[in-house]
């Protein structure tokens, strides 16, 4: 299983290690993981006016199909030897895992490469929408021109 | 057969629904001439929505793609996971 989409949290070490376990051919890991922040909110000065939770909202059906599409992506650029990738929805809280990333490869180059491409191209691509607590209700979270720019770099699927 | 078509985050919110069925009318063979259809119908969201996307079976896609009975159609805002 190459690609999860679960509302429940990941052992970070044993999905790293599957990656390379009983695959001697394996050089390289590579894993990126990202968290829910507790981010101020623009405008607030109090300390405590930050976002107290988020709820992750997805397509189903589309989200597993366009994560595949970028792992195809992935490993039709570099020479990889194993992928995963798992991302949650539902009610998140600052601190909790949002979605992993691991890549293995021959040597780190290709994977340290492949796990950025995949998290720039899952950024502007995987069909999820946040939307955050904050104390004057619920907001969606805009998209980032920055996103844009950082998946446009790998040039055109 | 009809066209499924589903809305989300912001969107879905706005419209009050997460779908519809509709029966594709003569004359509309595009994305964005089915958008611009059930604006007309009183789905004003779709036709003040900045940076709207939408999919054709579960693919992203333009405006300018072919839509036909039996797509599943999406609308939604630029995506925000990671």
């Amino acid at each position: 299983m190459r690609v999860s989409v679960q509302e429940a949290d990941f052992d970070v070490g044993a999905e790293t290690e599957a990656l390379a376990a009983g695959r001697p051919e394996v050089g390289a890991v590579a894993s990126f993981v990202g968290y829910v922040r507790a981010d101020k909110l623009a405008g607030e000065s109090a300390a405590d006016q930050a976002v107290s939770a988020m709820t992750l909202e997805h397509y189903p059906g589309m989200t597993e199909k366009s994560l595949e599409a970028i792992v195809a992506e992935a490993e039709s650029r570099w020479s990889l030897l194993g992928v995963r990738v798992i991302h949650r929805f539902g009610r998140l809280v600052p601190g909790d895992r949002i979605v992993f990333v691991g890549v293995a490869g021959s040597h780190r180059g290709e994977a340290f490469a492949a796990c950025e491409f995949i998290m720039d191209y899952l950024k502007t691509r995987a069909p999820f929408w946040k939307k955050e607590d904050t104390p004057e209700g619920g907001r969606w979270v805009d998209a980032r021109e920055a996103d844009d720019a950082a998946a446009e770099k790998w040039g055109q699927a | 057969m009809s066209v499924r078509i589903q809305y989300f985050a912001g969107l879905r919110e706005a419209l009050g629904m997460g779908g519809e069925e509709v029966e594709l009318p003569a004359g509309v063979a595009t994305v964005g001439a089915l958008r611009d259809w059930l604006a007309g119908q009183g789905r004003d969201a779709l036709a003040t929505a900045k940076n709207l996307r939408c999919a054709v079976n579960q693919q992203m896609a333009g405006f300018g793609v072919a839509v036909k009975s039996g797509d599943e159609v999406a609308f939604f805002p630029p995506v925000t996971g990671g």
